[in-house]
């Protein structure tokens, strides 16, 4: 599968990130990171897990809080936000989580009203409907329309957690291990759906990951999470094309060399 | 020893924090109509089945325990008031709280702590929803406003069950029962019913929804939420309880 050629807006930081620190008592996950994520591209960080990839996407959101450090989200000082307007800001950020994260009492349906009711009022329920249906099939899930959470298979709770993410229109997501625990074929699917919504929704994405195929497919741009630290980036083949054991290490396993 | 200390001050700082967020939210728009009537619903009308049992059982047993000691004074006639008395002022509020503490502490406590696993919560929060208010106060208002309806309802239950119990031995009219029945439970009795059951109710509410929504991550942590909302929720009733009984004892 190839990506298609998106013009990356350089000169447009939507996410900037600077010198970032955070520890869990005596374990420093992060130290002292610095990233930026342009207008219009994707940005896969890849990492060993437990290396702070997550932590650092739910850092940009606002879900925790750094010990040290700035970020700022299109132009808005995170830290500085009291929660209105954090939960504004927030709005324009599109958040799919690792194990999808869908309400599992409520159908497919509730699932993507849920946040469109509550974020636009003033919908009538036919524009509602509009919406859901338009999303879903986007994402190609209409037919799950009245499904419930527990009878989806996990690439098609993936799909609908993307599909709820993207009712909101936002401007940047945010993908938490996209492929984690999906057999390949439907990571293929996925890291098609994360391409298709880049080029249909205009987003700026952070794709957090640590399966290399993801990344090829996937990524504008690839950071590398090495002790703490980005010590990495650039193009995959850039990337890979290393001397650097750790770096090694991570490809021969993905690719088992 | 220090650090057993320490660990108990940090956890009575959270509920101070937990508890002062839920005022703020309490009066602070929007307010959650839909959600806190649906929750009333979950809470009222699913417990009717189980509180009703509960309620008669407990109306019709009391009564039957109590008529020996009457008939030993060939009181039984004031077996209506006695059981009205009882039921009204204490035992109704009493037996709705345990039995909410049961089913709907931990029904809210498994719920949000796996909620709070799934990263249903953290969903909530990036999508523009306030989590704390919509799963939160909607349900510490729900208990709080569900316990005392159901209060009054296992009143009127148990009091049916007391009626029964009597009809088995003495030939006395439904009427004049309730008659008896009303005329030995006043204006105080009812208030304190009210007083009690609101105190439980959101007591039931506040220690689930706080012990669900500050659960530990993991399968454990759902298990653990779900006991301690029960066991805490139960410890508290009766403890209040006691408090209430010297505190009403002024007025009488």
């Amino acid at each position: 599968m190839h990506k298609p050629k998106i013009q990356v807006d350089t000169s447009n930081v939507v996410i900037d990130v600077r010198k970032i620190s955070k520890s869990f008592g005596d374990l420093h996950i992060l130290q002292e990171v610095d990233l930026q994520l342009y207008n219009g591209e994707n940005l896969v960080v890849l990492g060993r897990s437990g290396t702070g990839k997550s932590v650092l996407i739910k850092l940009i959101s606002g879900l925790l809080k750094p010990d040290a450090g700035e970020i700022q989200v299109l132009g808005q000082h995170v830290n500085q936000l009291n929660e209105s307007e954090l939960r504004e800001l927030r709005l324009k950020i599109g958040f799919s989580f690792q194990n999808s994260a869908l309400y599992d009492s409520m159908t497919v349906r509730e699932n993507l009203e849920f946040p469109l009711i509550r974020n636009k009022r003033n919908l009538t329920r036919a524009e509602i409907n509009r919406e859901v249906e338009d999303v879903l099939d986007g994402v190609g899930m209409l037919s799950s329309i009245n499904q419930m959470p527990s009878e989806l298979s996990g690439g098609q709770r993936k799909r609908i957690g993307i599909a709820r993410t993207l009712i909101l229109r936002p401007e940047i997501m945010m993908y938490d291990e996209p492929t984690a625990g999906l057999d390949p074929i439907t990571c293929l699917d996925i890291n098609g759906l994360i391409n298709e919504v880049q080029e249909r929704y205009q987003t700026s994405s952070i794709i957090i990951t640590h399966d290399l195929a993801c990344a090829k497919t996937v990524g504008d741009r690839i950071v590398m999470l090495l002790d703490s630290k980005f010590e990495r980036q650039g193009t995959f083949e850039q990337i890979f094309n290393s001397e650097d054991e750790r770096v090694k290490a991570f490809y021969d396993y993905n690719f088992i060399l | 020893m220090i650090k057993k200390i320490k660990s108990i001050l940090i956890e009575f700082a959270h509920i101070h924090r937990y508890l002062m967020k839920f005022f703020r939210e309490l009066v602070t728009p929007p307010y959650e109509f839909k959600e806190i009537i649906r929750q009333c619903f979950e809470i009222g009308w699913k417990s009717l089945p189980l509180i009703s049992m509960t309620g008669f059982i407990v109306g019709f047993v009391f009564t039957k325990q109590s008529r020996p000691s009457l008939e030993e004074f060939g009181a039984t006639s004031w077996l209506p008031s006695l059981i009205s008395i009882a039921i009204v002022r204490s035992l109704a509020p009493l037996v709705t709280a345990l039995i909410a503490a049961g089913k709907i502490g931990s029904q809210i406590g498994a719920e949000l702590s796996s909620m709070k696993v799934t990263e249903q919560i953290d969903a909530m929060e990036v999508s523009g929803t306030n989590p704390f208010k919509y799963l939160v106060v909607s349900r510490v208002i729900a208990t709080t406003i569900g316990i005392p309806i159901l209060c009054f309802y296992v009143s009127g239950i148990g009091l049916l069950g007391g009626y029964l119990s009597i009809r088995i031995h003495d030939q006395m009219s439904f009427l004049s029962f309730f008659t008896q029945v009303f005329e030995a439970i006043g204006y105080i009795d009812l208030s304190a019913m009210i007083l009690r059951a609101v105190v439980f109710g959101f007591t039931i509410g506040a220690v689930s929804c706080y012990a669900g929504f500050n659960s530990s991550k993991g399968t454990e942590g759902v298990g653990k939420a779900a006991n301690s909302a029960v066991v805490t929720s139960m410890f508290l009733v009766f403890l209040e309880e006691i408090i209430i009984v010297q505190f009403l004892a002024i007025f009488n």
